[in-house]
């Protein structure tokens, strides 16, 4: 990013942590050669935007399928903020080269993604889905608040507007996991499934490596953020009084490309019509 | 209203003398043009007729949501993954407002709801047509909902109150889904010929069923002549209709595509716009429950209602439970 981000001018003043940042607004400033990230900010963001965008492409289905009204709205809502995080990430990672949010989104291969194993997790029943929504939260929140100071003033600038949504995603899914341990033994018996199912990809997400090590202050290192979130849950399953599963972690290798065997159902859906017509503007 | 028998120690003398003066004071007010709350007196019938209404119309905004969330996973931009979710999450949040509307008439969300699932409550019928191309989330925008706004502005000003300030909103949010319809069609007539194909395709599908959204003509509209006395409905179905072809006649040609109808044109004697008879024979056999779609769409919605069962009765245990251990603290 140069220092032009910084100016007065029309568009660069809304670039700012606390302002809001719209992915047009990455876009234009990427387009204009106002803001270019470095190979590793890019390969980076390429993780951040890769694990909001299969999230939202997971959470958006259960809009019109959702147990109450109210929650097609929460999830909806959820699945839209992932969305713009997505397209802020991905918008910047692609000014490194010369691609487009859509050009990453549709035009990669599954080797070529770089979200953790937990995003692309089957929904499942609204339990699963809160437990992974209830991880997914508990590790976006500690990582945004942190990036907020990253020294790419972009990623700082993403990051400033990701927090507050992903503070609200914390509330919902914590109001939730509370609910359902404590509602029926139907639901305590089903949030514990779902916790049970998700928790082997919980490791991944706090997995370091030469990338995140290369970022320095620019980026946020995956284990540090480790303790706060063994916190964050154990105060909340010690409310719900469940315990940490023990199921051990699973292999994950999304960070370099290697997937669950659900990737790729996934990707071929999310990509089809884009595929159908190459080239073509929509 | 139980209006012949004694109930709450009020005898049916004492309940009719009420009634009369609460008639009175609600011929009063429609003939004023002015708003009915929901603790006025209101007729039986105008309670009814409100209720049959406004809950098909919130029913229709929930089944409404299924043809478009079939294409938010396979949305081909980002952007218009991201607008499409905004406008069926828009949908299920004008579903919220017009079930509190009818709540405000004494029947609960949960009725209502049973009653759809249970495919006892109709919902408009034009959402038994199937979505099988992206086209179609353009065709449904402009011409869907363009239909939806020419019949719903008018009720902004509906005589009762909560059903009219509804619409307020649902009207403005309305406008933006049917601007983003447009969009999509433009930008796909202006593309590539297959583009542009299946943009047409689209709109031909589209046209009949969106101009049977403003309901059978007027002498076949058994509800309407009530609905206009009691002033909720302001216009007539082909009075409403008339101006929609009006509407689409200059849009379709900024778009560059054409209407599947060679007979519209605008009556000079009437000042109207006339168009080609439509089907209403197939109309009949849809909201009877025999389009392409119904059973679909009603399966849908009842297995998301009957699976997310286990989840509402565990809101409810555990609100109750909190409720419990906060009356004991207050007891210790």
């Amino acid at each position: 990013m140069t220092q032009s981000v910084g100016d007065s001018s029309a568009s660069a003043t809304r670039i700012t942590p606390g302002n809001a940042l719209r992915p047009e607004d990455i876009a234009q400033a990427t387009r204009q050669g106002a803001a270019k990230a470095s190979e590793d900010v890019a390969e980076y963001a390429l993780r951040l935007g890769d694990d909001a965008l299969i999230l939202a492409q997971r959470l958006s289905h259960w809009i019109s399928r959702a147990p109450e009204l109210e929650e097609d709205v929460a999830l909806g809502n959820i699945a839209l903020d992932q969305l713009g995080h997505a397209r802020s990430f991905l918008s910047y990672a692609g000014s490194a080269w010369g691609k487009s949010e859509d050009d990453l989104a549709y035009f990669r291969r599954e080797p070529e993604f770089r979200s953790a194993h937990l995003f692309e997790q089957p929904n499942g029943d609204f339990a699963a889905t809160i437990a992974r929504q209830f991880i997914v939260a508990n590790y976006q929140f500690p990582l945004y608040r942190e990036l907020t100071r990253s020294s790419d003033p972009m990623l700082a600038a993403i990051a400033a507007k990701a927090v507050k949504e992903v503070d609200y995603h914390l509330d919902h899914s914590t109001q939730w996991v509370l609910r359902l341990a404590g509602g029926t033994q139907e639901s305590r018996r089903r949030i514990i499934a779902g916790f049970k199912l998700m928790w082997p990809c919980v490791g991944e997400l706090f997995e370091d490596d030469e990338l995140t090590a290369r970022l320095g202050d620019a980026g946020v290192v995956p284990s540090s953020l480790r303790a706060e979130f063994d916190r964050g849950v154990a105060d909340v399953f010690t409310e719900a009084e469940l315990d940490v599963p023990a199921s051990p972690p699973a292999t994950g290798g999304g960070r370099h490309g290697r997937h669950s065997e659900h990737m790729g159902y996934l990707l071929a859906e999310m990509q089809v019509l884009a595929r159908e017509f190459p080239g073509a503007s929509w | 209203m139980a209006q012949n028998v004694q109930s709450g120690g009020v005898s049916t003398h004492e309940q009719s003398e009420l009634d009369a003066a609460g008639a009175e004071n609600f011929d009063a007010i429609i003939a004023r043009d002015s708003r009915i709350e929901p603790r006025d007196w209101m007729p039986e019938a105008y309670r009814r007729s409100l209720v049959r209404q406004i809950s098909q119309h919130a029913h229709s905004e929930i089944i409404g949501m299924q043809p478009e969330a079939n294409w938010i996973t396979r949305a081909p931009s980002l952007k218009r993954k991201s607008i499409l979710m905004a406008k069926v999450q828009d949908e299920a949040g004008h579903g919220l407002y017009l079930y509190s509307a009818a709540e405000t008439l004494g029947t609960s969300r949960d009725e209502m709801m049973d009653a759809l699932v249970a495919g006892k409550a109709r919902y408009s019928s034009i959402f038994n047509y199937p979505t099988p191309t992206w086209a179609d989330m353009g065709a449904i925008g402009w011409m869907v909902d363009g239909a939806a706004i020419c019949n719903q502005v008018p009720l902004c000003r509906a005589s009762y109150g909560p059903y009219g300030r509804a619409m307020v909103r649902v009207c403005k949010e309305e406008s933006f889904h049917q601007r983003q319809g447009f969009e999509i069609l433009l930008e796909l007539a202006n593309g590539t010929p297959e583009q542009k194909e299946m943009a047409q395709d689209a709109v031909n599908r589209w046209y009949a069923p969106s101009l049977m959204m403003f309901g059978p003509p007027d002498d076949d509209s058994p509800n309407s002549k009530q609905s206009m006395a009691w002033n909720i409905k302001r216009f007539s179905n082909d009075e409403l209709r008339s101006r929609f072809v009006g509407m689409m006649v200059e849009q379709v040609k900024v778009l560059g595509l054409t209407l599947p109808d060679t007979q519209i044109r605008f009556n000079e004697a009437t000042k109207k716009w006339d168009h080609a008879p439509l089907d209403w024979e197939e109309f009949k056999e849809v909201l009877a429950g025999r389009g392409p779609c119904n059973a679909q769409r009603l399966e849908r919605r009842r297995s998301a209602h009957e699976e997310g069962a286990w989840v509402r009765e565990a809101a409810t245990a555990y609100a109750e439970k909190q409720a419990a251990k906060n009356a004991q603290k207050v007891a210790a």
